[in-house]
C-alpha cells in the first residue's frame, strides 16, 4: 500500500454512545455508504487521517518516479523507453490527482510539498531500494505496481468522494503498468540468454519482501487500523491486502519460471490460500525512519528538482501578470 | 523552501461528441490558457475527450449540505410531477 503506517490521532475507536449527534449523522452515513463530500460535516481527526493518507499516497507517487527515471536513458529500445517515459508520466499524473483530492480537504499543496520536502510527510517504504538492472524495471511494474493496484481496486470503495474517485481514475491505469513490467519480465525470460535470465531472478529476490511490506506492518501491530475501517477510509486490513497479493502473484511467478526468496511459501489445502515467512519488520521500520539504501538520494532529487524549478515556476506567474495586466489596461 | 501556490482551476471534460461536459478535478496553473495546458496533460492522456473548460475554483458558488432539505426534498411530496403518477388505461400505457 502507497500509505504504510498512517497515524489517526485516536487511542480507541469510540462508541457510537459516546459522540455528539453531527457525529452520531456523519457515521450514519458512513454506515449507509454514502461518500462524504468536501463541505460535509466531517470529524477534525477524520480531515487529518485523510490528509495524511492521501497526501502519503500523493508524495509516493511523485517519489515513485526516481526509481525508474533512473533507466530511461538506458532502455534497450525506443519502443521500451516510450513505454517507460509514458508509466512514469502517469504516475506524476496519479500524484497530481491525489494532491487535488487532499486539497479538497482545505491544505495548501505548497503546505503538503513542504511537508514531503523536509521529511515531516512519509512516502512508501519501497522507492527507498534501487533499481540495479533493467530487469528491475519489469519486476516494479509487475510486483510493485501490482501490490499498488490491490491497494487502490479496494480504495476505490473508500468513504471520501474526492479519494474515491481520484481512485476510479488511477485504477483504470494501472493496468497497463503492471502488463508492461510483466512482460518486459517474460520476453527476458522467453528469448533472453543466462545472463539475462540471471538478471530477472536477481531483480525478484531483491524486490520481493520490499513489495510485501508495502502493505504496512501486521494488523496486531497498526494500532490506527481499527479507526481507519471504522471510518471506512481503509476497506480491508494490511494483512487481508497482502495475502491477496501473494495469492494472486504466485500463479504469474510460476509462469514466468522464477521462484520467491521465500523457503516457507506454499500452498495450504486447508486455507485455500499461500503461506509464507516472516517479513524482516526490523528492515521495514528501519526504511520507514529514513534509513533505507536510497531515502537521502530520493529526498535529495526531489528537493532539487523543485528549487532549481521555482524560477520556471516565477517566470510563468510574471509573465501571467503582465499579460492581464495589458489586457486590463487594453479594456480600460 | 515553500512558494505560494498557483491559482486553482476546476476541470470539465466533454468525453464524447453529444455528451455534456462533466467535472474531472483541478489543476493549478498561472492563467486559464495554462490551465488548458495541464488539463490536457493531466486529463487527457489517453483520448478521454473532445473539448476541455477550465474554470476558476473561486468563481463557483456552491449550495451547502446545510441546505440540502430546504432545497432538494421538497419535489419528493411533488409526484405528480411524474409520469408514473398518471394512471392510464393498459391499452395506452406505453404513453
Ligand atoms: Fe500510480
Ligand atoms: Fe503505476
Amino acid at each position: 500500500m502507497y500509505a504504510q503506517m498512517v497515524e489517526t490521532g485516536v487511542k480507541t475507536v469510540k462508541d457510537r454512545s459516546e459522540m455528539g449527534a453531527e457525529e452520531q449523522a456523519f457515521m450514519a452515513r458512513i454506515d449507509e455508504e454514502s461518500k462524504i463530500e468536501p463541505q460535509d460535516w466531517m470529524p477534525d481527526a477524520y480531515r487529518k487521517t485523510l490528509v495524511r493518507q492521501i497526501s502519503q499516497h500523493a508524495h509516493s507517487e511523485i517519489i515513485g518516479m526516481q526509481p525508474e527515471g533512473n533507466w530511461l536513458t538506458r532502455a534497450p529500445t525506443i519502443k521500451r523507453k516510450l513505454q517507460l517515459a509514458a508509466k512514469i508520466q502517469d504516475e506524476c499524473g496519479h500524484g497530481q490527482y491525489l494532491y487535488s483530492a487532499a486539497e479538497t480537504l482545505g491544505v495548501g499543496r505548497d503546505e503538503l510539498l513542504d511537508q514531503l520536502h523536509t521529511g515531516k510527510a512519509k512516502y512508501s517504504s519501497i522507492f527507498n531500494y534501487p533499481t540495479l538492472n533493467w530487469a528491475d524495471m519489469g519486476a516494479v511494474g509487475w510486483l510493485v505496481d501490482g501490490a499498488a493496484i490491490v491497494n487502490q481496486v479496494i480504495l476505490q470503495r473508500t468513504s471520501y468522494g474526492p479519494y474515491s474517485r481520484a481512485m476510479v481514475r488511477i485504477c483504470k491505469e494501472e493496468s497497463f503498468h503492471q502488463r508492461q513490467g510483466y512482460e518486459i519480465l517474460l520476453t527476458m525470460m522467453e528469448k533472453g540468454t543466462q545472463a539475462q535470465k540471471d538478471m530477472v531472478q536477481d531483480a525478484i529476490n531483491r524486490l520481493w519482501w520490499p513489495s510485501l511490506m508495502m502493505f504496512g506492518p501486521n494488523d496486531d501491530s497498526s494500532p490506527n487500523t481499527a479507526q481507519s475501517l471504522e471510518w471506512k477510509i481503509k476497506r480491508k486490513t494490511n494483512d487481508e491486502l497482502r495475502q491477496m497479493f501473494i495469492d494472486q502473484t504466485i500463479p504469474q511467478l510460476e509462469v514466468l519460471g522464477c521462484t520467491a526468496p521465500d523457503p516457507d511459501l506454499k500452498w495450504n489445502e486447508a486455507t485455500g490460500h499461500y503461506d509464507f515467512g516472516e517479513i524482516n519488520w526490523e528492515e521495514f521500520f528501519n526504511v520507514i525512519k529514513g534509513n533505507g539504501p536510497c531515502n537521502k538520494q530520493r529526498l535529495a532529487k526531489k528537493v532539487n528538482a523543485h528549487e532549481q524549478g521555482a524560477w520556471v515556476r516565477e517566470a510563468a506567474m510574471a509573465h501571467a501578470t503582465k499579460q492581464q495586466a495589458k489586457a486590463a489596461a487594453k479594456v480600460a | 523552501m515553500s512558494t505560494a501556490d498557483w491559482p486553482l482551476f476546476e476541470v470539465f471534460i466533454r468525453s464524447r461528441h453529444g455528451l455534456s461536459h462533466k467535472h474531472v478535478g483541478s489543476v493549478h496553473a498561472v492563467d486559464a490558457t495554462n490551465a488548458l495546458e495541464n488539463a490536457r496533460e493531466l486529463y487527457t492522456r489517453r483520448n478521454e475527450g473532445t473539448s476541455i473548460w477550465v474554470v476558476p475554483s473561486n468563481t463557483i458558488t456552491a449550495s451547502a449540505p446545510e441546505q440540502k432539505d430546504a432545497l432538494f426534498t421538497s419535489p419528493v411530496d411533488k409526484i405528480y410531477r411524474h409520469p408514473s403518477f398518471y394512471e392510464l388505461p393498459a391499452a395506452v400505457d406505453k404513453m
